[in-house]
C-alpha cells in the first residue's frame, strides 16, 4: 500500500484558506447535584474552511453530538458548563446573547438532526416548517416563502413538492423526511451546515442518496459541512478531514486517505479492523476492540483508551498523552501503530 | 459451507442430516388495510411477504437481506409464528408450524427463538436479568431445581461473556452491546435449535458490533445452532452467512451461497473498499441483476430514484390479476424469474412494466430489477 504524501495538508500547519469556523479548546461539562461533573467534551479544537467537509467520528458517548450542540448553542444553560471558544466571522459564538444567536441559527449556520421524525413537528405540515425559516430570517411574505419552499423541496429531491408542502411528517417516508429537514437547514443558504448522524436512521440506499445530496450541496453552495457520525463508511465517502473522537478528545486527525490507509491510533486502527468487509475472509473471527465505552478512565493522568487498548504500555496509565501534530496528522498516543503496519 | 450435522439439543427426533431444519414453502403474509369509522372495511392488503420459499439446513447460517419495508422482518416473524401467515407452510423439523395452535405451538416455540434488533425495547425493564432468563426455563419445564437452575443461569451469562453479577442487575444498567448479549442469553436459555436474529447488530456501535458477531459465531460452533440472520448490512450478512437470500417487495429475488453472491462483485469491491458505505450500496443496486458494468453503477446516478416502493401501494392493482402472476408482459412470460437473467431485456422489461400505467416507484415484484437496476435511465 502506498502512502502517497499529500501536499495539501492545510490542517496541521498554517491553514491556507481562512477558516469559517474555528473551535478552540471546547470543553463541555455536565454538573449534577452531589455528583462529580461529567466532562463530555474535553478540549476539542478544529477548523472548518468554506467548502470543506470535516468529519467527527466516534462511538456513542464520545461527545460528538455534544460538540455540535455546543457549537450551535443548543445545550441547556443549567447544569452545563461550556468553555473555550467557537469563532465564526471573528465573533465568539459562545459569548453571544440568546437573541443574537437566534439571528444566526438557521441563517448563517444550521443543523440537520439524526432523526427527522422527532425533529420535525408532527402536528404542522412540512411546508409550514420550511416557510417558517424563510419568513423569519428573510422576511418573505407567505406567497414568496411558499414558492421558495417548493424550489427547496425540489432541490433536495422530493418528488411533487407542491403537494408535499401540505403533507405532515408522518405521511412521508424516512428518506423524504430527512430531505425535508435538509431543505429546512438549507433554506437561508447557511455558510455552515452541521449534520449530526443524518443517515443513521435510513436505509443503505437512501443513505447513499442523502450523502450524494449533501456532497452536491456543498459543491454548489460552497458551504462548510461538519459531518458527525459513527459510521466510518459515511466518513470515507464524504469527508476530507476526519477527526476521531474518543471520550471527549480528538485522538487522531488526518486527511481521509491517510487516516483510512494508515490509521495510527490504536482506536482508529481497531475500529477499521472490526468492520466486516466485503473482501475480508468469510466467517473468520473479527478483530474486535475489547470492552466498551464504559471502561474509560478519565483523561486526567492517563490515556482514556488505555483499558481497551491492545498496545497499552505502563506509561499509558500514568501520563496523559499530548496531541502531537506531524505531517498534517494529529495523534494523541504514547504507542501508536507503526505507519507500515497496515 | 458449514454443513455440520450437529445433533440437535432436543429430544430424539432422529434428525435426518439431509433434511432441512426449516422448510418454508410459498409463505405469504398479507395485512389488511382497514378504513372506516364504525364499520371497518378492508380496502386493500399490504403484501408484506408473498410466496417466499426457502430452506435452512441444520447448523447453517442463512442470511436474509433487503431494504427496510421489503418484508424480511415479517418473514422472520411469520416463521416463528409471531405473526400468522396468510398462506403457505413452515415446516420446522418435519412439523408444519403454520398449522400448530395452542399447547402444541407453545411447546414447539422452545425450539425456535428470536433475537430482536433493539434490546432495550425487547427486554422487560422491570425484570432483573435473572428473572428474564428464568422465565423461559420455567415456562418450558426445563427447571432442574434451585441449584441446577442457578448453575444453568451462571453458565448462560458466562457463555455470552457477561459477569455473573449481571444476573442481579436490570436491563437499563447495561450498555447496548451488553443488552444484546442478554437478549442472546434469553434466546439460548431454552436450548433452541433455530435462532432468528432480526438485525442483531444494527443498533450497536461499530466496535461492539464485531464483539456480538463473534459471539454469535462462537455459540453456533459450540452449540450447533442454526441461524436465520436478518440484516440490511450486506457486509455483516456476508461475514456470518453460508447462504444469502435477497428480498425485495415481499419476494425472494435471489438466493445463493454467500461466496457466489458476492464473488461477481469482488474486483469492484476491492477497488472501493475505502468506501464501505458506497460499495455496500453498489452491491445493493446490483444484487438482483448479476451482470452490470461498473460504468453504469455509479451511485450518483441513483439520486432521485426514490425510496423502496411500498408493498401496499403496488398491491391493489397488481393483485387484481391472479396471485403470483404479475400482469406485466415480461413478468408473465417469466413467472418464476428470480433476479435477472444474465442476458435479456432488462431495459425493455422496465419499459413494458411502465406501460401498465403504474408510476415508476410502484413496480410489481418480479420487476424489482428495473427499480434497482443501474441501467434504467434516471427520469
Amino acid at each position: 500500500m502506498t502512502t502517497a504524501q499529500r501536499t495539501d495538508d492545510t490542517r496541521g500547519g498554517g491553514p491556507t484558506a481562512e477558516p469559517l469556523l474555528s473551535v478552540r479548546d471546547l470543553r463541555v461539562a455536565f454538573q449534577r447535584k452531589g455528583e462529580p461533573e461529567t466532562v463530555a467534551v474535553d478540549g476539542v479544537s478544529f477548523d472548518v474552511a468554506p467548502g470543506q467537509v470535516v468529519g467527527l467520528v466516534g462511538e456513542s458517548g464520545c461527545g460528538k453530538s455534544v460538540t455540535s450542540m455546543a457549537i450551535m448553542r443548543l445545550l441547556p444553560e443549567r447544569g452545563v458548563r461550556v468553555s473555550g471558544s467557537v469563532m465564526m466571522d471573528g465573533t465568539d459564538l459562545l459569548t453571544l446573547s440568546d437573541t443574537q444567536m437566534r439571528e444566526r441559527r438557521g441563517r448563517d449556520m444550521s443543523m440537520v438532526f439524526q432523526d427527522p421524525l422527532t425533529s420535525l413537528n408532527p402536528v404542522i405540515p412540512v411546508g409550514l416548517q420550511v416557510t417558517e425559516v424563510l419568513r423569519r430570517h428573510r422576511g418573505m411574505n407567505s406567497d414568496a416563502a411558499r414558492k421558495a419552499a417548493v424550489e427547496l423541496l425540489d432541490r433536495v429531491g422530493i418528488p411533487d413538492p407542491r403537494r408535499r408542502l401540505d403533507s405532515y411528517p408522518h405521511q412521508m417516508s424516512g428518506g423524504m423526511r430527512q430531505r425535508a429537514l435538509i431543505a429546512i437547514a438549507l433554506a437561508c443558504s447557511p455558510r455552515l451546515l452541521i449534520a449530526d448522524e443524518p443517515t443513521t436512521a435510513l436505509d443503505v440506499t437512501i443513505q447513499a442518496q442523502i450523502l450524494e445530496l449533501l456532497r452536491e450541496l456543498v459543491r454548489e453552495t460552497g458551504a462548510a459541512l461538519v459531518m458527525i457520525t459513527h459510521d466510518l463508511g459515511v466518513v470515507a465517502g464524504l469527508c476530507e478531514t476526519v477527526n476521531v473522537l474518543y471520550a471527549g478528545r480528538i485522538v487522531e486527525r488526518a486527511q481521509r486517505h491517510r487516516l483510512f490507509g494508515t490509521p495510527r491510533h490504536p482506536y482508529t486502527h481497531g475500529l477499521l479492523r472490526s468492520i466486516p468487509r466485503m473482501d475480508s475472509p468469510q466467517g473468520e473471527e473479527l478483530p474486535a476492540i475489547r470492552g466498551s465505552v464504559v471502561d474509560n478512565v478519565p483523561w486526567d493522568h492517563a490515556c482514556a483508551f488505555a483499558p481497551r487498548c491492545p498496545r497499552s504500555l505502563d506509561v499509558c496509565v500514568e501520563v496523559t498523552p499530548a496531541g502531537e501534530t506531524s505531517g498534517g496528522r494529529l495523534l494523541r498516543c504514547h504507542n501508536p501503530v507503526p505507519a507500515s503496519a497496515e | 459451507m458449514a454443513e455440520t450435522s450437529n445433533a440437535s439439543a432436543s429430544e430424539a427426533q432422529a434428525p435426518d442430516a439431509a433434511a432441512p431444519l426449516l422448510d418454508v414453502r410459498d409463505l405469504a403474509v398479507h395485512f389488511p388495510i382497514k378504513r372506516g369509522v364504525l364499520l371497518d372495511r378492508t380496502v386493500g392488503h399490504v403484501y408484506a411477504v408473498d410466496g417466499v420459499s426457502l430452506q435452512v439446513r441444520r447448523g447453517e447460517t442463512y442470511g436474509l437481506v433487503g431494504e427496510s419495508g421489503c418484508g424480511k422482518s415479517t418473514l422472520g416473524r411469520a416463521i416463528l409464528r409471531l405473526v400468522d401467515p396468510t398462506a403457505g407452510t413452515v415446516e420446522f423439523d418435519g412439523v408444519d408450524v403454520a398449522q400448530l395452535a395452542g399447547e402444541r405451538l407453545r411447546t414447539m416455540r422452545r425450539r425456535f427463538q428470536m433475537v430482536f434488533q433493539d434490546p432495550m425495547s425487547s427486554l422487560d425493564p422491570r425484570q432483573s436479568v435473572e428473572s428474564l432468563l428464568r422465565e423461559g426455563i420455567q415456562a418450558h419445564g426445563l427447571s432442574r431445581g434451585a441449584e441446577g437452575d442457578g448453575a444453568r443461569l451462571r453458565e448462560l451469562v458466562d457463555s455470552v461473556g457477561l459477569p455473573v453479577a449481571a444476573l442481579r442487575r436490570y436491563p437499563h444498567e447495561f450498555s447496548g452491546g451488553q443488552r444484546q448479549r442478554i437478549g442472546i442469553a434469553r434466546a439460548l436459555s431454552v436450548e433452541p435449535d433455530l435462532i432468528v436474529a432480526d438485525e442483531p447488530v444494527s443498533a450497536l456501535d461499530v466496535s461492539v458490533q464485531a464483539q456480538v458477531l463473534n459471539l454469535l459465531g462462537r455459540l453456533q460452533a459450540e452449540l450447533g445452532l442454526t441461524y436465520l440472520v436478518i440484516a440490511h448490512d450486506l457486509a455483516v450478512v456476508r461475514h456470518v452467512s453460508d447462504r444469502v437470500g435477497v428480498m425485495y417487495l415481499g419476494g425472494l429475488v435471489e438466493e445463493a451461497p454467500s461466496q457466489a453472491l458476492y464473488a461477481t462483485r469482488s474486483t469492484r469491491t476491492r477497488r472501493r473498499c475505502c468506501r464501505p458505505s458506497r460499495c455496500r450500496t453498489l452491491i445493493w443496486r446490483t444484487a438482483g441483476s448479476g451482470s452490470c458494468s461498473p460504468a453504469t453503477c455509479r451511485p450518483r446516478r441513483h439520486r432521485r430514484r426514490g425510496a423502496v416502493s411500498t408493498p401496499a401501494a403496488r398491491g391493489g392493482s397488481r393483485r387484481a390479476a391472479t396471485p403470483n402472476v404479475p400482469s406485466c408482459g415480461w413478468c408473465r412470460a417469466h413467472p418464476t424469474a428470480t433476479g435477472w437473467p444474465a442476458t435479456g431485456p432488462r431495459r425493455s422489461a422496465a419499459a413494458r412494466c411502465s406501460h401498465t400505467g403504474w408510476s415508476r416507484r410502484w413496480r410489481p415484484m418480479t420487476c424489482s430489477g428495473p427499480a434497482l437496476c443501474p441501467s434504467t435511465p434516471v427520469r
